[in-house]
């Protein structure tokens, strides 16, 4: 059978409706085994393809390349009425589509308070002062003589997953759990610009407080505990071996490991030593976990083991019947490494372990597979994830009973697709 | 605080330091910050006052500028516009479904409200109100919540007394006690979990990715829109179809980021804060159905006044200083090259 999908001068990628309408054009009629009978032959095979007998681009047509137009459904998407403006905003990453664990930062989310701004490395300033021995200035050029270390650290928005507190809402993993990225970062630890600044000053510090602010419109600022801020915390120029995207704070931003993304400054510009928290807007109007009570918790900074299957989903469904099927999804925890991931087909009547890609590492992604048999019946497909500290991840059920449903932050229950004999998923909640 | 910052350093704080190495001297990188430097960027504000300037603002004030300056996203009475953040009201809703969640109803601190109006309020503007401006303000959203009577003035040296209703409200993250020792994996289960899994709820939104992802071919669509923008064609004084410098245009396309948080412009532009402008180079003053504007420029259109390039230079330039009740919070821009380059940009837009 030819897949009509595949053409040579295609303009645009196929649309969802016609890709599905293929998947059961393709799916429906294909027999499990492991060959199916060729009738005719191929004529991408018997027939010279222009690709094969013509040129293509040379060196030099993309500069700096960007990924070729049958991946162009591959973008961000934000949903336009959960905000009241783009300038404030987010949108999502298309983790439905993705594999492995970096996330490219052409399509890692975007969240903004004030817009993107362009902020060039000559323009860049950042102050350290308060309670410092000497307060400084330093240029760009400047965090480039400090000591140079390399880490990939997952950013997650604590409302990721917000939207399902109430219930089952967005269909898709990219809208679900979209407001994730994980990149390798290049830049200097936070701790090394503090020691030049000189900490005698702040004696005690553990009840001391690091207060950073962005150079936005937004002025976006948080207090950290000056204890975290010494023990992971960096200043990132480089992700993914490039500089940073004007989206994600270039030239500079902080990196907060394992800990809230609004914590993660963008355009840093300014970090203050405090004897006390600021409880700014971000820490206390927002970001903040209303519970049941009408009570809300606050600094709930870290972002607990969460897991979700990126395909099947409702923006990747099964195109091929039934057989082998490749499950696939992502895996991270703030407080440590993950150490495993269980998956259920059948709503969690029963668990086995996912094969994990690679050993978990410290709050980065991890990635997961379970390769299995699939019979073409329906799924209910969850993933549960755990870490290193013995915890494993919830089910939303459970997260309810202690936080009832107003909490909008730190929703890293367990996720059900329910996937449908001809293929398609969609987002469900299942006793 | 100590204690507390204990508990949630407990929760959150975990292993593995960074391998950089430990520096036992300064490398002697960066310089010395200045006190000037320091006092313009050290703006935050503490929940004990710490940074509150010396100052004052009325509510009756603050009631002024606040319909200037914040109405139009957040409501003459704080209630909010659209999706924009309801500033009062919402008493007794944090306990029910989709709680309210204002200055009045949620926020702990007054100090952030002042903090945050004063770095980052308002939107587009940020950083241009005077310190008294933002005590007026903070004064009048305290009113517009029945927190403060009407002949209230708020000043640096009576900000603590005024209490916040929901002070007590808040705990720091107890999850270490709460949660972490119920959802253990030691009581993970493999087999036999549950007997029935019926579906409960179903996704509520199911078309959020475009099922046709056909790019609009986006030249044709702008001449479209720009057509249907501009019903005033009429106008002797219209410039329709304008020719226009395009580097000139180009270059105004860099400076209308400074607007684009309050105007849209191109294919599909939608009224937000301020009026969509395709094609307001040419028409009359309130010139779009459907948007609300401030009675001086309602007045100028029904005098037949037109945007010409002369009326729109001087209002880029200081807009309160030609309409002096426009909502239009900007405070104007310094160049006029740089005026010059956004009306021919909006010239631009408008073909």
């Amino acid at each position: 059978m030819t897949d009509k999908r595949i053409k040579t001068k295609q303009t645009h990628p196929p649309s969802r409706r016609a890709f599905l309408r293929g998947a059961a054009a393709t799916g429906a009629g294909l027999a499990a085994s492991a060959a199916s009978a060729q009738t005719a032959p191929d004529p991408l095979i018997t027939e010279v393809q222009d690709w094969a007998s013509g040129t293509g681009d040379g060196v030099d047509a993309t500069p700096y390349g960007l990924p070729i137009e049958f991946e162009s459904d591959v973008i961000r998407r934000n949903v336009a009425w959960l905000t009241a403006d783009t300038i404030s905003s987010i949108n999502f990453t298309p983790i439905h589509a993705l594999d492995g664990t970096i996330t490219p930062q052409g399509c890692a989310f975007e969240r903004h308070h004030s817009g993107a701004i362009e902020l060039s490395k000559s323009d860049y300033r950042l102050m350290i002062h308060g309670l410092v021995d000497t307060p400084l200035v330093f240029t760009y050029a400047d965090l480039e003589r400090f000591p140079r270390i390399n880490k990939t650290f997952f950013l997650e928005c604590a409302a990721n997953t917000g939207m399902e507190w109430a219930g089952a809402q967005l269909n898709g993993a990219q809208f679900t759990h979209g407001m994730i990225h994980n990149m390798e970062y290049s830049g200097v630890s936070l701790r090394s610009l503090l020691s030049e600044a000189g900490l005698s000053a702040a004696g005690d510090f553990k009840d001391k407080w690091v207060y950073v602010e962005g150079a936005d419109a937004s002025s976006n600022g948080r207090s950290i505990p000056l204890e975290k801020a010494l023990d992971d915390v960096m200043i990132a120029f480089k992700a993914n071996g490039e500089a940073l995207r004007k989206e994600h704070g270039y030239p500079v931003r902080l990196v907060v490991p394992g800990w809230e993304g609004n914590m993660w400054v963008k355009w840093l510009r300014r970090i203050e030593i405090t004897d006390q928290a600021i409880e700014s807007r971000e820490e206390t109007s927002k970001y903040t976990d209303t519970l049941e009570d009408g009570t809300a918790r606050k600094w709930t900074w870290v972002m607990d083991a969460k897991s979700v299957v990126t395909s099947p989903s409702p923006q990747a469904p099964i195109t091929h019947g039934k057989g082998p099927l490749v499950i696939t999804g992502l895996a991270w925890s703030g407080r440590g490494a993950i150490t495993g991931v269980d998956v259920t087909i059948d709503g969690g009547k029963t668990w086995q372990k996912a094969r994990l890609a690679a050993p978990g590492q410290p709050m980065a992604l991890t990635r997961f597979y379970l390769d299995i048999d699939w019979d073409g019946s329906e799924m209910y497909l969850q993933s549960r994830a755990h870490d290193d500290t013995g915890y494993v991840q919830p089910t939303k059920t459970q997260l309810r009973e202690v936080r009832g449903l107003n909490s909008v932050y730190h929703n890293n229950c367990i996720q059900t697709w329910w996937v449908k004999k001809n293929g398609e998923a969609e987002n469900v909640e299942v006793s | 605080m100590s204690k507390y910052l204990k508990l949630a350093l407990v929760t959150a704080i975990t292993t593995g330091s960074l391998s950089a190495p430990v520096l036992a001297a300064g490398l002697g990188v960066g310089r010395a910050a200045l006190p000037e430097e320091i006092a313009a960027w050290d703006k935050d504000i503490a929940p004990d006052g710490t940074g509150l300037p010396v100052g004052s603002g009325s509510v009756e004030y603050g009631e002024e500028i606040f319909s200037e300056t914040c109405a139009s996203c957040h409501g003459e009475f704080a209630e909010g516009v659209d999706n924009w953040p309801t500033l009062s009201g919402g008493f007794g809703t944090l306990d029910r479904e989709d709680p309210v969640k204002t200055v009045g109803s949620y926020w702990p601190y007054l100090s952030t409200t002042y903090d945050y109006i004063r770095r980052s309020m308002p939107f587009g503007g940020a950083q241009t109100l005077s310190d008294d401006d933002v005590y007026a303000m903070v004064a009048y959203i305290l009113y517009s919540n029945d927190l403060v009577d009407d002949d209230f003035v708020l000043s640096n040296e009576n900000f603590l007394e005024v209490e916040m209703p929901n002070a007590g409200g808040f705990i720091v993250d107890d999850r270490v006690v709460t949660e972490y020792p119920h959802f253990t994996s030691e009581t993970a289960c493999y087999e036999d979990c549950k007997d029935t899994v019926e579906i409960t709820m179903r996704a509520a939104v199911l078309d959020v990715t475009p099922i046709e992802d056909t790019p609009e071919p986006v030249i044709e669509a702008t001449q479209e829109a720009a057509v249907e923008a501009a019903p005033v064609v009429e106008t002797p004084t219209t410039v329709t179809a304008a020719a226009f410098d395009a580097d000139l245009a180009a270059k105004g396309e860099k400076v209308f980021k400074k607007c684009k948080a309050c105007h849209q412009v191109g294919e599909g532009a939608k009224n937000r804060v301020g009026p969509m402008l395709n094609g307001v180079v040419g028409a009359s003053v309130a010139h779009v159905d459907g948007f609300k504007y401030s009675n001086d420029l309602l007045a100028a259109k029904d005098a037949g006044r037109v945007w010409d390039e002369a009326l729109i230079s001087e209002f880029l330039a200081k807009p309160k200083s030609v309409f002096k009740k426009t909502k239009m919070s900007f405070a104007g821009l310094k160049k006029d090259s740089e005026i010059a380059a956004v009306i021919e940009y909006l010239k631009s837009v408008s073909q």
